[in-house]
């Protein structure tokens, strides 16, 4: 408590106040783009200053060029959205020689989220892509339900998530955090596993599988069949699970689903989450993650907590 | 520039059966840059609906600081944007995308601009700009029927123009393709606008010509950051897909697999 007083009145300025520290980020505010909701950054950055952001979570990388899946890609569901985009990509190759590069004028940690097929896709695209200088974190994607193999395989078996885990950090250059799927009996259990991998964090919830049906033909909106729910309509069962695993890991929790405003950012907080994801909410408004930002010093004061850190894992003291 | 801007509702009217016509102030009208951009609207104050909508600019007035939208109030999001009234502010994300090229057609010469029902109102503007530069514009507008028609009058005083109603309500009955037919192939390009079906039969008919469709699709960010709203191209080689957003939704015909 003590502590955190002293570094804001050092740095003189309010938004040491935000400042947050994980392995790997050093975070000028707890907010961050959610991957697949910010491309590379490049449309985002005609709007606003990218190294306003605490970090960027960019696009899902595979090894080879990815063109996803057909359309519709997206539905609108009751406050939320099925997206099944399918892992589009320029690949490897593409992200580190045109997006990653472009991305350093700005002053901003990237966290680079990496998927495969199998491990050794997710080995060499990890390995690559961690050398690149801007890149202080990996997201390993073992969570998205919309391609046919590997992705979610990975992330709803303990052993199997333990294992990709490990392998991962043995080539990784900067510290790995794993992304845990929602769609699993017991989250629990997936996050012990990557967290005795060697995880060096969690991120968390990527979509939970649903489908939307067309009134008239009864068919599925969708045309991958299923797709990922994502938005305010997920937060409550994000909220549930942040809770959760906050209290059975010791390695800290990037928490996402649902955040549309500075109230969500509180409560992921609350639940145990060190640092928060936005993703759907910057299609509804693209210069939200700066509005949030702008907005966290007044409800830290209205909350009467000097630094945002103090609000983490509030739900437990009960 | 693509800007966020509170746009405050200047005029709202029904102009045929559940067809509005929305005039919108602001300075996000200076940005536009050319005929077939369009907006991303959000529709409520809260998260439900979620998810903006996708409108063609149909018409500016830069004097006035003014653009039209035409839109038909058919799901949640446009019925809810219907009950905007005048004064009331309007969060528009814009202006998005890449338009028609004006400059495709020498002065002089004549281009055919196609439609089909929502398909019509980003023509409009279209049309404006090609007859103030003297171009010759010839209109082929297709509807359902008489009652969901818009915009003949506003049209006609631009260039000659043609109605199909598939209903024969109004018009030569059938589809703009049948129009099409009767006008034959004098003319430098073609513009075209409307439903896949009628953009596939159109770039057929005119095969060999000149032309550029302006494509729909499901969006999320509408900005280019999603890949929610891809089109496949033709060149089979290395199945691309392009965004629509962001890449079009205008496209030179032949591009776009359809
Ligand atoms: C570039 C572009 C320009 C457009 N210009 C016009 C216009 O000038 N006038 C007009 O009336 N309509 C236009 N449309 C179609 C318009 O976006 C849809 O009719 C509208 O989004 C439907 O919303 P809703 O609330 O009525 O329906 P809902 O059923 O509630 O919509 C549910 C979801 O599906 C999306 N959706 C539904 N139909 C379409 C569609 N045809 N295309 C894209 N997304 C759709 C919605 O945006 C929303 O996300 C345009 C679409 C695009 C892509
Ligand atoms: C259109 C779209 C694309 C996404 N793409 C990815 C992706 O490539 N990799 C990934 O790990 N998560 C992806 N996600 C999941 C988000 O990062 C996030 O975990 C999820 O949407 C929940 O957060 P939200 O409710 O704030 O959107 C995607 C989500 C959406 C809506
Ligand atoms: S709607 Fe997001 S890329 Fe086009």
């Amino acid at each position: 408590m003590f502590g955190w007083t002293s570094i804001s009145s050092r740095g003189g300025v309010d938004m040491n106040r935000l400042a947050v520290e994980l392995p790997g980020l050093q975070l000028k505010n707890p907010i961050m783009p959610a991957s697949g909701c910010f491309g590379f950054g490049k449309e985002y950055g005609n709007l606003y200053d990218l190294s306003m952001l605490g970090a960027i979570m960019i696009k899902a990388t595979t090894l080879d060029k990815r063109f996803g899946n057909p359309t519709p890609r997206v539905a609108e569901t009751a406050s939320g959205m099925l997206n099944a985009i399918g892992l589009q990509n320029p690949g490897l190759q593409g992200v580190m020689e045109n997006e990653l590069p472009w991305l350093e004028q700005y002053d901003v940690p990237i966290i680079a989220n990496v998927a495969g097929t199998e491990t050794a896709d997710y080995v060499e695209v990890a390995k690559t892509i961690s050398t690149a200088p801007n890149v202080k974190a990996l997201e390993l994607n073992i969570s998205c339900p919309n391609v046919k193999c590997g992705g979610i395989t990975f992330g709803t078996d303990p052993q199997q998530a333990h294992d990709l885990t490990a392998a991962v950090k043995e080539v990784s250059e900067v510290p790995v955090y794993v992304k845990l799927s929602p769609n699993v009996t017991d989250i629990k259990e997936i996050a012990k596993a990557v967290e005795a991998g060697g995880a060096d964090g969690i991120t968390m919830i990527n979509t939970l599988v649903g489908m939307r049906l067309d009134q008239k033909t009864g068919r599925p909106v969708i045309a991958n069949i299923t797709g990922g729910l994502s938005g305010p309509a997920v937060k409550p069962v994000a909220i549930k699970m942040v809770y959760e695993v906050s209290q059975v890991v010791q390695i800290p929790i990037i928490g996402m689903g649902g955040v549309s405003e500075t109230a969500d950012v509180i409560d992921f907080l609350s639940a145990g989450a060190s640092a928060v994801a936005v993703g759907t909410a910057n299609f509804v408004d693209p210069f939200i993650c700066p509005k949030i930002i702008e907005e966290l010093p007044s409800i830290l004061d209205e909350l009467g907590v000097e630094h945002i850190s103090e609000l983490v894992g509030r739900s437990h003291r009960l | 520039m693509i800007i966020q801007d509170r746009m405050r509702v200047t005029g709202q009217r029904e102009i045929a059966k559940n067809i509005f016509e929305m005039k919108l102030t602001g300075k996000l009208v200076g940005e536009i840059n050319s005929p077939g951009q369009f907006v991303h609207i959000r529709v409520s104050d809260s998260f439900e609906p979620l998810l903006r909508r996708p409108i063609s600019i149909a018409s500016i007035d830069n004097k006035a600081n003014e653009m039209t939208i035409i839109y038909r109030a058919e799901g949640r999001g446009t019925q809810l944007l219907s009950m905007k009234k005048e004064g009331d502010m309007v969060d528009v994300l814009g202006p998005l995308g890449n338009g028609f090229p004006v400059g495709e057609t020498p002065p002089g010469e004549t281009a055919i601009l196609i439609g089909g029902g929502i398909g019509v109102p980003p023509l409009y503007e279209l049309s404006k700009q090609l007859t103030a530069k003297g171009v010759n514009c010839i209109h082929v507008l297709g509807y359902q029927t008489a009652d969901v028609s818009f915009y003949e009058e506003e049209f006609t005083r631009l260039g000659e123009t043609y109605i199909a109603t598939v209903d024969g309500t109004k018009g030569r009955a059938g589809f703009v393709t049948d129009v099409m037919e009767t006008i034959g192939d004098g003319f430098t390009t073609y513009y075209s606008c409307g439903p896949m079906p009628m953009l596939n039969a159109v770039q057929t008919a005119y095969i060999g010509k000149k032309g550029f469709l302006s494509f729909e699709q499901r969006m999320g960010c509408g900005i280019g950051a999603c890949f929610a709203c891809v089109c496949e191209t033709t060149e089979k080689t290395d199945k691309e897909y392009i965004k629509v957003c962001s890449d079009g939704p205008v496209f030179p015909a032949g591009v776009v697999s359809i």
